[in-house]
């Protein structure tokens, strides 16, 4: 009872990041805690047999709405995700996070010898040189980024 | 083709359309290059020539080519004399020289500055390094010298020796003649091989590629040979250092074993790799490579300049 309760009790208003590869959940968290105060119930389901990933992940948020930011960089390290956005308890817009043909400002180049990494008024700037998997060639040093997850901002 | 008020600042920004058509204008250099003409198309501009970290062959090819076209220089060669050494952002001195010149020459130690100075500027940037990235006016002063010893860029085999890790000419060097579809031979010590997203770069781009250790070997399929330096440094063990650079100098006996028309070229300064011997040998481009810089970087300013089309 207890379980079932746990894994399927809807939400009223909120957000259902759906679809993350398994172990991400934690990762997608992180980005959603940083830079804001989580007071509103949230719960994880991990490792969910999932048809197109095999196992997947599941985050819920009561009464939050992401941010534009927020779902960029959760498209970069869990491309497969699928945001529902609930309103009175039913999903009222369902999107696949996109990929950005630029990725400004949200991770930080990997090559610490690069001017973006110098203190210069400059955003990080990245272009999509690759979907599948994914790659960041920075504009600047030309070098793609090794660890996208490690280099959020 | 629209090269006026444009930013030189990577290899990767050119079309092979574009690159020959600027080694016609340096071809229409030379006789000024060579200062057997006067070509003052430039007459009332001014180059600021900002070296963050010495490079006085850059530099003063920079500075030579921009004079033989009659324009004016200033800037500096060393940080040590900037106020970048007090603080100043990269995006402030730059905002400065925009301010003072007509087109910005920087040479910087961080990867992607050439790029960041093309930002904060409304006055053509060009690119002479930065860090370990690019270096794209030594890129084309490489093509033009292979055109112009050989012909043509297209058709030569060409073999890239020494450092080819470390060595960043190489890397946009292969890249750019990758675009011509130029066969390359990659010929390192162990550890010092080409990088190996630039080989499968280069094989991407469909040209026939060997790899091996062994240049003596390899000499007798080339039609250029392109050394580079390989630093002391990058070897722990003295012994094998030497071990290495012995079978890595290029010296008459390797070459007699390649074809008649080889040219070797080295981006210099030399150490050790190219015996003086070869000097005098038809061989030896490199020096004529080194002078190829002027007409090269007139090209480039006159272009971006807008004194030629
Ligand atoms: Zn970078």
């Amino acid at each position: 009872m207890l379980t079932k309760e746990l894994k399927v009790k809807p939400i009223e208003n909120g957000t259902v990041i759906d679809h993350i590869p398994a172990g991400m959940a934690f990762k997608v968290i992180s980005i959603i805690a940083s830079g804001r105060d989580i007071d509103r119930p949230m719960s994880i389901v991990m490792n969910v047999e999932s048809k197109r990933l095999g196992k997947k992940d599941i985050v819920k948020m009561e009464d939050l709405v992401l941010k534009k930011r927020e779902v960029d960089k959760i498209g970069l390290i869990a491309p497969e995700a699928c945001i529902n956005i609930i309103e009175n308890a039913s999903v009222a817009k369902k999107r696949e996070v996109d990929l950005p043909k630029r990725v400004v400002g949200i991770v930080k180049c990997s090559n610490p010898n690069c001017v973006s990494n110098q203190n210069e008024p400059v955003d990080s700037e990245f272009v999509l040189a690759s979907k599948t998997p994914i790659r960041l060639r920075c504009i600047y040093c030309e070098r793609d980024v090794t660890n996208i997850t490690e280099n959020l901002i | 083709m629209e090269f006026e008020n444009r930013d030189i600042i990577s290899i990767h920004d050119f079309s092979t359309k574009e690159i020959l058509h600027v080694l016609d204008v340096a071809r229409d250099m030379v006789p000024a290059a060579q200062g057997k003409e006067e070509k003052n198309i430039l007459g009332s501009k001014v180059m600021s020539s900002l070296f963050f970290e010495p490079s006085t062959r850059t530099r003063l090819s920079f500075e030579a080519a921009m004079k033989r076209l009659g324009g004016k220089t200033v800037g500096f060669s060393d940080a040590k004399s900037t106020s970048t050494k007090k603080g100043e952002t990269l995006a402030d001195t730059i905002r400065m020289a925009e301010a003072y010149s007509d087109c910005i020459v920087i040479r910087h130690f961080n990867e992607g500055a050439g790029r960041l100075a093309a930002k904060f500027s409304s006055k053509p940037v060009l690119n002479a390094g930065d860090g370990a990235g690019q270096h794209p006016t030594q890129t084309l002063l490489d093509l033009f010298t292979i055109r112009e010893e050989k012909g043509a860029i297209k058709g030569n085999r060409v073999i890239l020796a020494g450092d080819l890790k470390y060595g960043r000419t190489v890397h946009s060097l292969a890249y750019a003649l990758a675009m011509f579809g130029v066969d390359m031979a990659f010929i390192s010590p162990r550890g010092l091989e080409m990088p190996r997203e630039f080989v499968s770069l280069v094989k991407e781009m469909g040209v026939d590629l060997y790899e091996g250790r062994d240049l003596a070997e390899a000499v007798a399929e080339g039609d250029v040979l392109y050394a580079t330096r390989i630093q002391k440094e990058r070897f722990p063990d003295p012994q094998e250092y030497k071990k290495m650079a012995s079978s890595y100098r290029i010296d008459n006996e390797m070459l007699s074993g390649g074809k008649k028309g080889l040219i070797v070229m080295h981006p210099l300064p030399r150490v050790n790799e190219i015996a003086a011997e070869v000097d005098d040998t038809p061989h030896a481009v490199y020096f004529r490579q080194a002078f190829n810089g002027v007409p090269v970087r007139m090209a480039l300013l006159a272009l971006v300049l807008g004194a030629r089309r």
